[in-house]
């Protein structure tokens, strides 16, 4: 166990903490066949479903599962709340944050955050400027990357406002879980998470146009050969909508229509698993085949919703991640109850200095880049890797930011060479309707199975542990 | 329930039914070459074959030769060509996969299961077991698929347009079988006792054989045999029982815009209803077939426009 890291499981000392005793025990007292047979049990599964995502950049169409480990990640109450309230806090400021930028800018006359971050933001989206939204709510669903460090404390690494996925391994870790070790659920009182597209249809009606009383939901995917294709169908049959392609769907009078087999239906909200750049190829992406011709038009007169909302990669944008704590301040009135990760913005001379001179330590990010692609991890990267790094840096130092490596906590994990500390992060799912904001408790844990790696995105080769909150 | 799926599954349930079919005809085809021929009336056998789906342009692309082998190898295999078996299993698994959430886990399952089987031969091995397994081997599948399908899925419209796409398939791929088979045989007819087993092979292509036994008691007849596979009711591959499905479909689906398509298939229908053999054949009966099949071109478009493709 090394001593440098946050152990999840055990405190520094090397005893149990309290909240993973009963787990603990129960693994203790389980045959190792039994265990290795339930894993293969897991595996044969997970295949046999077909829960794959496809990986870019591989032989097209290579899929693959990304590995489930059995040993949960144990969140106590007392400790969930505290988080809990931390993530509604964020969200509601950068919903206000959207609301705002898209209307009087007031954060931007304050000078709390320089304009030009925000209006030459590529993610900013001139064409929302006065659109009113339904209750005034742009991220929906946000999925916030969180991570332990040091001691123990919580950061947020990254706020997903645009389409974070990730929610249907969620579901399908516990449902795994239950089905492997029914007898766990027995000992421990878990807050169940199965759910959350309850919650999640619930308030997509919600946030339907004005005078739909009984509104259509439907979730718009890229389609098949989309990297969480597998979650879209997911998320479209446990809701019963219905999953759509841009082709199924078309503009009249400023009004989105679906082609059935009984003629045209309307659809009155649109759960969109595609980005802003391909919605609409009379708005933006013109090559854009998987778009709907006129949907923006529609969405500005208000005869549609997006969830999200359009533009919302503004508020989520790692170059305008430094200042959610100054939004949460400004918006709420409130001390910020979740930290953010110290940051280096490589636009400003000084920060640019500093980073170049200590790549070897730092992590530095594209600012636009997301999934794990287009970062360095220092202290995990050769030489050349640096070199090649910081001429990337030197040549545009605008588009990266730096961050302190931080040593993630770990938890026991299953590898080949046994049980051994991996590294991991946590992404809840924060929804947010008309009537409220809203969680189900835990997230996502994914897992850096490589030693010693501090990714943990599944592109990169992660896998996931199912997240348990204890209730009390 | 959306044009698109509507539209995946009704081509699923077509190319799935089509493999079938040509594994039919091939198998036939194949039966009848080893009855003992000139080599050059062989070969024009297997001309026609490529005839009935227009594909003489894209063989001569690749093959130089019309001859057994060569044939075999461009229907069964070839994945250039897009009516070959491996295609039409392709294309099957490619609407399936499209569509996964509609079907039941044992539906995917199916089709995706002899999609993979499938890409894992190669015509030398299939040649190597003896084709007629290969051709009992698509037979099989499409009959797994097809039951899977009767036995697990929900009876609503998804099923409803996989029935209709199979049933249009199939009553096509019937008329273009006898079609084809019919011509050459009464060519042939002076070869006597040859006629026996090569009528009877057209049968079994169709799953007739014993059928017909049951029915006439009587001899093999080119008369009975058309009026068998063209008006018998009950035999799930007759002309007449695919257009009774078909009508039946088309009721269940009906939306505002299909009376016209629905009228279609019921003249369509009645004309196979209240046909006697005598006058079918009095008209000829590659004319008839040939009617038949533009008219089941006319239907797909019109079920095309009016559910699956709708402007």
């Amino acid at each position: 166990m090394s001593a440098d890291f946050y152990n999840e499981m055990y405190d520094s000392a090397g005893t149990l903490r309290p909240h993973y005793r009963p787990f603990a025990e129960w693994l203790a007292g389980m045959p190792a066949e039994r265990l290795e047979r339930k894993r293969v049990e897991a595996d044969t599964a997970f295949h046999r479903v077909g829960i794959t995502f496809a990986v870019y950049g591989e032989e097209s169409g290579t899929e693959r599962l990304i590995p489930f480990d059995i040993i949960p990640r144990i969140i106590p109450a007392v400790e969930w709340e505290s988080l809990q309230a931390g993530l509604w806090q964020r969200v509601k400021a950068l919903n206000a944050f959207l609301q705002d930028i898209y209307h009087e800018q007031a954060i931007l006359k304050t000078g709390c955050i320089p304009p030009e971050q925000v209006l030459n933001n590529a993610q900013f989206r001139p064409e929302m400027v006065g659109v009113d939204v339904p209750s005034e709510i742009y991220a929906h669903i946000a999925g916030v990357d969180m991570v332990r460090a040091g001691a123990g404390e919580s950061y947020v690494l990254e706020d997903n406002l645009r389409v974070p996925s990730g929610v249907s391994y969620m579901i399908e870790d516990r449902k795994m879980m239950m089905r492997l070790f029914p007898e766990l659920f027995s000992r421990h009182m878990i807050a169940p998470v199965q759910h959350y597209p309850d919650i999640l249809l619930d308030n997509l009606r919600t946030v339907a146009p004005k005078g739909v009383s009984d509104p259509t939901v439907v979730l718009l995917t890229p389609g098949a050969y989309n990297s969480a294709y597998f979650e879209h169908t997911f998320l479209a049959q446990q809701m019963g909508v219905e999953l759509v392609e841009g082709r199924d769907l078309f503009v009249k009078n400023e009004t989105v229509f679906m082609r059935t087999t009984q003629g045209p239906q309307r659809v009155d909200v649109i759960y969109r698993r595609l980005d802003d750049d391909f919605l609409d190829p009379l708005a933006f992406n013109k090559d854009s085949m998987l778009g709907v011709p006129g949907l923006l038009a529609a969405y500005r007169a208000g005869g549609v919703t997006l969830a999200n909302a359009i533009g919302t990669g503004v508020a989520d944008d790692k170059s305008i991640y430094p200042y959610v704590p100054e939004m949460i301040r400004f918006y709420l009135g409130e001390e910020p109850r979740l930290n953010n990760v110290p940051t280096w913005m490589l636009r400003k001379p000084d920060d640019l200095n500093y980073v170049l001179a200590h790549l070897p330590e730092l992590v530095v990010k594209e600012v636009h880049g997301a999934g794990g692609y287009g970062m360095l991890v220092g202290p995990a990267s050769t030489r050349a890797e640096i070199e090649d790094f910081r001429a990337r840096i030197v040549a545009a130092p605008e588009k990266y930011i730096a961050q302190p490596t931080l040593a993630l906590s770990n938890c026991p994990t299953f590898v080949e060479s046994g049980i051994a500390p991996r590294h991991l992060d946590l992404r809840p799912f924060v929804l947010s309707g008309k009537r409220g904001i809203s969680t189900v408790p835990g997230g996502l844990t994914r897992v850096a199975l490589r030693e010693g790696s501090l990714v943990v995105n599944s592109s990169q080769g992660g896998g996931t542990k199912d997240t348990w909150v204890l209730e009390n | 329930m959306l044009s698109r799926t509507a539209d995946h599954l009704y081509w699923m349930a077509r190319y799935t039914e089509r493999a079938e079919n040509l594994a039919r005809l091939l198998d036939v085809s194949y039966q009848m070459s080893l009855v003992p021929q000139s080599v050059a009336s062989q070969n024009e056998n297997w001309r026609a074959i490529l005839a009935l789906n227009s594909l003489e342009a894209t063989f001569a692309q690749a093959y130089s030769e019309v001859n057994v082998e060569n044939v075999l190898r461009f229907m069964v295999s070839d994945a250039a060509n897009p009516s070959s078996i491996y295609s039409c299993l392709r294309a099957a698994r490619e609407n399936a996969h499209a569509v996964r959430g509609t079907l039941t886990a044992e539906m995917w399952e199916s089709v995706n299961a002899t999609w993979i089987e499938q890409r894992q031969q190669n015509f030398e091995n299939i040649l190597a077991r003896g084709i007629s397994e290969f051709f009992d081997w698509v037979k099989l599948r499409s009959a797994v698929t097809r039951g899977v399908t009767f036995g697990t899925m929900l009876k609503d419209d998804a099923l409803h347009f996989i029935r209709l796409g199979g049933l249009l398939e199939r009553g096509d791929n019937t008329a273009r079988i006898l079609d084809m088979q019919y011509h050459i045989l009464r060519q042939n007819d002076d070869e006597g006792a040859s006629d026996f087993y090569r009528w009877g092979a057209l049968l079994r292509s169709l799953s007739a054989f014993q059928v017909y036994r049951k029915v006439y008691r009587d001899a093999i007849t080119p008369a009975r045999v058309a009026e068998l596979l063209v008006l018998n009711m009950d035999l799930p591959r007759s002309l007449h029982s695919c257009a009774d499905g078909i009508v039946r479909m088309l009721q269940l689906i009906a939306n505002s815009a299909s009376a016209e398509t629905a009228r279609q298939a019921g003249v369509l229908h009645a004309r196979l209803h209240f046909a006697r053999i005598d006058d079918v054949l009095g008209g000829g009966l590659h004319e008839y077939l040939t009617d038949f099949m533009d008219r089941v071109f006319e239907l797909g478009d019109g079920i095309s426009r009016d559910f699956l493709m709708p402007e």
